[in-house]
């Protein structure tokens, strides 16, 4: 409290190998400590900080020359020092991923520019306009891997940025831009890596499994921020969107902006509005409040109209089987949904919940407006629920 | 601005898409056979159509109000039922038998279950086989010819062998007669020559266009064809089921149809006739009781195609589209249960 605090400066510590630190992302004083409405629900721990319009930066912050000299371990330990996560949305300690055990090696890294989801634009500007950036941060992601090979998948409804990322690749770097279909979810790391490279990664699995690491553009470009300029993950780009947006933009905010104020910058809200979105419209949680901070995977907030919110309750399942077709993950969705609305929870996860992506497909096409992903969510809580009671089950036993 | 977010799961975006679009894109596909109907066998067909709907909405209506929950008579799934169990009578039936298949249908069939996606077997199917257990005479013998056409197709020139039969019962006459070491020379040669009659193209062309005896709906082949590409187009159906039935009832008759040992049945005339084209596209299709899976379906339509030709060349019957589906459809969840598709990236277990 009362601490002076630049940009850069350390007010949040890692608490273990999958966590990262959080950088204060303006400079001025601290005036708060205390628990905050969080944008994935709940109140969350918080640093408030009033600013002191000076922006001045912390001595931490130095750019780097040697950047070419640096070792895999290096820039492993920028990366996790500059707090960078996946900015796809995951928001997974970027350093954990590209750290992977011996047993795994890596022989192709990716560099996700299929946009996660309809409406959200932020990987489509960064690649316009930062193309430069964003290679030379995949380059070191790709040297941190170890790997020769990477691949930029972008989907084919943006020419232009393949345009931009093929002049931005050097000559025999080993580095490919391939155009991918435009689909749901093309954008989710297995279905990309299908797509690019028709390897799939096994059920249950991760990528590293089939030798591949799959990393976001803009992921990319906060490598690179870190490396060459010794900035932490202080900004990020959020796309501003929706029918009653005034101005649907894109902002680059530091990190902790409130959502209130991107809206004013945004134009502001037109419209009624029924609906707020941190994320896209297919995985994005819904808000209650705009009173929540930007954070570190907040690809975007949209914002929806009475009109596009479809609020009739749902019907019975009439087995059509749409949810079917629609699943990339090849599931069952109306036969989970059935296990776990009677709690039958071992059968749904034989049955594959825990396979479940959460994209959203099933529910989008279901006739009768089932809320499967509303379902799935609850039926992996349960199940990891019991997990952890079986844990502390088997824990016991073996203390008696 | 409100002051109240609306706060839910994700997906926060849907398709436009309802049961009711379903249903009524059903429905939308079944008007051209029902316009049909009324072309080959007058306004009677209408009337039966008309009244077995009726009786079909009234009793969803009233069974609904009875058991406290909402009335969903606007779904369009109880008119589903309507119009395809009166496609599955004859168009000679008294007034009353729609009535009494629909209320059954509706009653037993489904709401019993619990209403629209619980019902385990295909309502009308369900409804047309109480009125054939029950009404065996009416159900079997009140035909009406096509207009413009004969009862079975055919322009028999003085042959006395069957002339007041449906299609599929000639073929299985006249294939019973030679197949019998009783029969009279002159009456295998009689029935030699009926049988070449039903496979000629003018006969084939009667049951492509419609213009034979049968259940009110099922006579035309085109007229179903052309609402069936429309609910492909829409994507409500989609091959799996109705091309493996099909195709399955075609190799079957075909190897094990003809008169004349192995590979001499007519496929064509067994596809055509009866009310394969009307169970296969519209009713073994039927969402609720088939499968949910792409192999199940497959299954499901080999299963649908085997009864069909085991009952049409070796069972009572002259016809088995409807037993067949209702049996397949007793089999869905055991489908369902062994054909789960491989997750994307599921491996054998070694071992």
């Amino acid at each position: 409290m009362g601490d002076e605090v630049k940009v850069g400066t350390v007010i949040g510590e890692a608490a273990g190998f999958v966590s990262v630190p959080v950088h204060a992302s303006i400079s001025g004083k601290v005036t708060a400590v205390g628990r905050f409405p969080h944008p994935l629900g709940g109140e969350h721990q918080a640093v408030v900080i009033e600013g002191d319009g000076e922006d001045s930066w912390d001595e931490s912050v130095v750019p780097r020359d040697n950047v070419d000299a640096l070792t895999p371990r290096e820039i492993r330990d920028i990366i996790r020092d500059a707090g960078i996560v996946g900015l796809g949305g995951a928001a997974f300690p970027t350093h954990v991923k590209l750290s992977p055990p011996d047993s795994k090696p890596i022989d192709t890294a990716i560099l996700n520019g299929a946009e996660c989801e309809p409406w959200l634009t932020a990987d489509h500007r960064l690649m316009l306009e930062r193309p430069a950036e964003v290679m030379r941060g995949f380059r070191l992601i790709m040297k941190a891997l170890g790997c020769e090979r990477g691949f930029v998948g972008i989907e084919s409804n943006k020419p232009d940025a393949v345009e931009a990322m093929k002049a931005a690749v050097p000559s025999g770097s080993g580095i490919r831009v391939v155009m991918v279909q435009v689909k749901y979810p093309q954008g989710a790391e297995k279905q990309l890596i299908d797509s690019l490279l028709r390897r799939k990664v096994p059920a249950g699995g991760l990528p590293m499994d089939v030798g591949v690491v799959v990393q976001n553009v803009g992921t990319a470009l906060a490598v690179y921020e870190a490396c060459h300029k010794g900035i932490p993950l202080v900004r990020r780009v959020v796309t501003v969107t929706g029918n009653p947006v005034g101005n649907p933009s894109n902002f680059s905010p530091r990190i902790g902006t409130m959502v209130a104020s991107l809206v004013e910058q945004a134009g502001g809200l037109s419209d009624e509005v029924s609906k707020v979105i941190s994320g896209g419209p297919m995985m994005g949680m819904a808000q209650f409040t705009l009173d929540v901070p930007v954070i570190k995977g907040m690809s975007g907030m949209l914002f929806l109209g009475p009109g596009d919110v479809d609020t009739r309750p749902p019907d019975p399942c009439i087995r059509c089987g749409h949810c079917v077709h629609a699943c990339p993950m090849k599931l069952l969705p109306t036969t989970i949904e059935k296990y776990v609305m009677v709690e039958a929870i071992d059968k749904a996860v034989e049955m594959g919940l825990n396979d479940c992506i959460e994209c959203g497909s099933c529910a989008y096409v279901c006739p009768s407006r089932r809320r499967l992903v509303h379902q799935f969510k609850y039926g992996k809580y349960l199940s990891a629920e019991l997990r952890k009671k079986a844990a502390e089950r088997s824990d016991k036993e073996k203390g008696n | 601005m409100s002051e109240h977010f609306i706060v839910s799961a994700s997906p926060h975006v849907r398709e436009n898409t309802s049961i009711q679009k379903v249903m009524f894109g059903v429905v939308i596909a079944l008007v051209p056979a029902i316009v049909g109907s009324v072309y080959f066998y007058g306004v009677r067909a209408l009337l039966l159509i008309l009244l077995s709907c009726l009786a079909a909405l009234i009793t969803e209506a009233v069974i609904q109000k009875s058991r406290g929950v909402p009335v969903t008579i606007g779904d369009g799934s109880a008119l589903v039922t309507g119009v395809l169990l009166a496609f599955n009578i004859p168009p000679g039936v008294p007034w009353w038998m729609p009535v009494v298949g629909s209320v059954f249908a509706i009653a037993i069939g489904k709401q019993v279950f619990g209403g629209v996606g619980y019902n385990p077997l295909n309502p009308a199917l369900l409804g047309r086989a109480f009125l054939l257990a029950s009404w065996p005479v009416q159900m079997t013998t009140t035909w009406l010819p096509g207009r413009g056409g004969t009862l079975s197709g055919l322009t028999l020139k003085g042959v006395d062998v069957v002339t007041q039969a449906t299609p599929l019962a000639v073929m299985r006459k006249v294939t019973e007669i030679i197949a019998d070491p009783n029969s009279t020379t002159h009456q295998i040669v009689q029935a030699r020559e009926v049988l070449a009659d039903l496979g000629s193209s003018e006969s084939i062309a009667n049951l492509f266009m419609g213009q034979v005896g049968g259940c009110i709906g099922e006579t035309s082949a085109i007229l179903l064809l052309i609402g069936a590409a429309y609910l492909m187009f829409k994507h409500y159906i989609e091959w799996r089921i109705p091309g493996t039935y099909m195709a399955t009832v075609a190799i079957l008759t075909w190897a094990f149809g003809g008169p004349s040992g192995l590979f001499t049945g007519n496929a064509l005339f067994h596809i055509l006739a009866g009310g394969l084209i009307l169970g296969a596209f519209y009713m073994a299709t039927d969402m609720v009781t088939s499968p949910v899976s792409p192999k199940g379906m497959i299954i499901f339509g080999v299963g649908c195609g085997v009864l069909t030709s085991i009952i049409r060349l070796i069972g009572g019957y002259p016809e088995g589209v409807s037993y067949s589906i209702l049996l397949m459809n007793v089999a869905t969840p055991l489908i369902d249960r062994h054909t789960r598709p491989k997750k994307f990236g599921e491996v054998k277990k070694s071992g």
